[in-house]
């Protein structure tokens, strides 16, 4: 797997990290240049001015080949050196234009008269650039390689008159130290600004992988599943992040409303391809049944049967009865010329109702609010609404509660029937208008379908959901539908 | 110490005291010569230069004797030399252009043995005082000086990190001690009151303690002609 492959969730908070890293790195390490070239100025200065001091008072001394002044003069400063001082001078001497020793802080290294040359290598290489002629008459300031120490070289002048060379010698390890001290305090700090930044970086990170990593898991199970909706308060910002949330949520809201129709779709065609299969078996038997009636009929009108007979056609008359109530039954025929449905017509059914109410100690919550008539048949209304609170009583809990609500809103009639009993899961839901329902208990199963059909024949829709916990059927038919 | 010593002086001599020091021996018997001053503590050989024109007040008297010597000092590492004459070639210190021990004496020494000090030593310089002269020899500025053995003795209590850097090679003879010698201007009465003071130091205990710090045991009456010997050797250098 390439680096790239890497989840966000390491991938974001690393290149977040190394961003950081790097950012430090290059402002510490050019604060640091920039802090090295300033020391170094700075000691090259303060090398300067004390060597241009002390020129000054040794000039005369030189002169007058005062060395006993000359060595009190140059001895000072060696041995009171303030801690924090740059250039920390280790040695000085002054030097005669011979490059001999005049005068030296330190006589028993440097003695008196003795040549530069002579006083160790780094002198040596001192002594060979000192030699070269015209050297500028300001301090030179001389590293010799490989040397712990630096050296400042000013000419002992005044008025175009030349006596020597004054030569400071400081070491590199007072400079080192205190640019070690500066490199400290500027990676403390660094660190500092690291300890705060990576941790809000890592979390900063964190936080915009986070949703994105659920987010492709989620929309790598679409096409298998509909997945859950992403929780919107794992990401609130609006920006381009939060907005890809709230298209995927929309999205799977209109696939979850599509897969809903789709269902709604196959239930409504299997019932009626079922009508119609249902309605052309009923007239295949309507037919031969009407003429074995008839036949019936014919054969009770004969004389002389005897009583076996006559049991026997009696037996089979009801049969055959029986057969012609299941068939006319499953084949609805809601062609009844009825008239307009009105508020009473409701209210019959409460009446109706109320033995089965009362037998099963049920709380019949009734909110009837039609007030005029309304261009419905009225026979098939009741029809509906007594199949449904039938149904409803039946389901319902012992002293449970059946709700029923009845509204004419705007252009259509809405009816809705609540009952507390059984809870139906999707599967028995998607079956419950088929003809012989084998949820129906102690009925033939055809209630249902039957006020399917008459719904379906109004011009109207129902379904049945779960709804707080109770099952609810709803019926919307539009108004002046006639079959 | 010295403002010590001035509070004590102006207390027993009834009069405010002030005490001036200079570098050079020079310089003090410039002021002597001005009337800038009423007495001077001066070296032996400068107080030859100007005997005639002060009067000897007193004479310190060190280790029970109004004396002291010369010491022929090397670095503390340098074990070998025995004579000023093993130090050709060297670096050497004087104290002061008119000093006895520090300048006199060491050319006295090598012109008794017939050498010139210009061609002698490599180098030679003037550090201005004894005290200096240890501290070069100490410090390897100079290989060797000539010092006064009060000083180095002074010195040995008080620092004896600096003259243990420092070797004596050989102790002169004895010199009268440098007096202190007061202006012929100053009134007899002032004159007689500062030696008065000067002797009786040694009689009361401020004094006696001022002595001790000193290095010195008191003071006592001196005779100008104590230090003719002096004047012969300077006369022999060529100095007078």
């Amino acid at each position: 797997m390439s680096p790239l492959d890497l989840s966000f969730r390491f991938k974001l908070p690393l290149w977040g990290a190394v961003l950081i890293l790097l950012t430090a790195l290059a402002v510490s390490t050019s604060s640091l240049i920039q802090a090295y070239d300033e020391l170094k100025e700075d000691q090259a200065m303060d090398a300067e001015v004390l060597s241009n001091s002390l020129v000054s008072i040794v000039f005369p001394l030189m002169l007058h080949d005062n060395v006993w002044r000359a060595f009190e003069t140059i001895a000072n400063p060696v041995r009171n050196i303030r801690p924090g001082n740059l250039t920390k001078v280790e040695a000085i001497l002054v030097l005669d234009q011979k490059s001999k020793v005049f005068v030296s802080s330190h006589p028993q290294a440097a003695p008196l008269l003795s040549d530069l040359a002579s006083l160790g290598p780094d002198y040596a290489w001192l002594a060979e650039r000192l030699n070269r002629p015209g050297h500028p008459p300001v301090t030179q300031v001389l590293e010799p390689p490989g040397s712990h120490y630096i050296y400042f070289l000013t000419p002992v002048t005044r008025n175009d008159a030349t006596l020597g060379t004054l030569v400071l010698v400081s070491n590199r390890s007072a400079f080192l130290s205190r640019f070690t001290e500066m490199a400290w305090h500027s990676a403390l700090i660094g660190g500092v600004v690291l300890a705060i930044l990576l941790p809000f970086n890592w979390y900063w990170g964190q936080r915009m992988a986070r949703p994105l990593v659920q987010l492709t898991q989620r929309m790598g199970q679409i096409g298998k599943t509909l997945p859950e909706s992403l929780d919107p308060r794992m990401y609130q910002a609006r920006d381009e992040l939060g907005r890809l949330f709230d298209t995927y949520n929309k999205m799977l809201e209109e696939l979850r409303e599509k897969s809903e129709l789709e269902r709604q779709m196959v239930q409504s065609e299997r019932l009626a391809a079922l009508g119609q299969l249902a309605a052309g078996v009923a007239h295949e038997i309507n037919n031969p049944l009407g003429g074995m009636l008839t036949a019936i009929d014919t054969l009770k009108c004969h004389v002389g049967i005897d009583p076996r007979m006559a049991r026997t056609i009696a037996l089979i008359e009801r049969g055959l009865l029986q057969i012609k109530d299941t068939v006319a039954a499953l084949l609805v025929e809601a062609s009844l010329k009825s008239r307009n449905l009105g508020h009473h017509d409701i209210e019959d059914i409460r009446t109706l109702v109320s033995a089965p109410v009362h037998k099963k100690a049920l709380c019949l919550d009734w909110d009837n609010r039609l007030k005029d008539e309304i261009p419905l048949p009225a026979s098939l209304i009741r029809q509906i609404l007594i199949n449904l609170i039938l149904n409803a009583i039946h389901a319902a809990a012992q002293s449970g509660i059946v709700t029923m609500e009845i509204a004419c809103v705007g252009e259509e009639l809405r009816l809705a029937v609540w009952n507390d009993g059984k809870i139906l899961n999707d599967e028995e839901i998607g079956h419950l208008f088929e003809p012989f329902s084998p949820l129906s208990e102690g009925g033939h199963g055809l209630g249902l379908w039957v006020t399917y059909q008459i719904v379906h024949q109004l011009g109207g829709n129902i379904s049945a959901k779960r709804a707080d916990g109770q099952m609810l059927f709803s019926v919307r038919i539009p108004l002046g539908a006639t079959t | 110490m010295l403002s010590d010593w001035s509070s004590y002086l102006a207390t027993h001599i009834g009069r405010p005291v002030e005490f001036v020091s200079r570098d050079r021996y020079t310089d003090t018997l410039d002021m002597l010569a001005h009337d800038q001053l009423e007495a001077a503590w001066v070296s032996d050989s400068p107080y030859i230069l100007i005997r005639n024109q002060v009067r000897l007040v007193a004479v310190p008297v060190y280790h029970g004797r109004p004396l002291y010597r010369a010491y022929l000092i090397v670095q503390a590492r340098d074990k070998a030399t025995r004579s000023i004459l093993q130090l050709r070639g060297t670096v050497f210190a004087y104290a002061d252009t008119i000093s006895h021990t520090g300048y006199l004496i060491p050319r006295y020494e090598l012109a008794q043995a017939g050498e010139k000090p210009s061609t002698f030593f490599r180098k030679t310089f003037f550090t201005w005082g004894h005290r200096n002269s240890v501290e070069a020899v100490a410090q390897g500025l100079a290989d060797a000086s000539y010092v006064d053995s009060y000083v180095w003795d002074s010195m040995q209590k008080i620092a004896p990190n600096v003259t243990n850097q420092t070797r004596i090679v050989s102790r002169s003879d004895e010199f009268p001690f440098p007096p202190i010698v007061a202006n012929r201007s100053i009134s007899s009465e002032d004159y007689l009151r500062l030696q008065k003071t000067l002797f009786r130091m040694s009689d009361d205990p401020a004094g006696r303690q001022l002595l001790s710090r000193l290095n010195l045991d008191g003071f006592t009456q001196g005779r100008p002609e104590n230090y003719d010997p002096v004047e012969k050797m300077m006369r022999a250098v060529g100095d007078k």
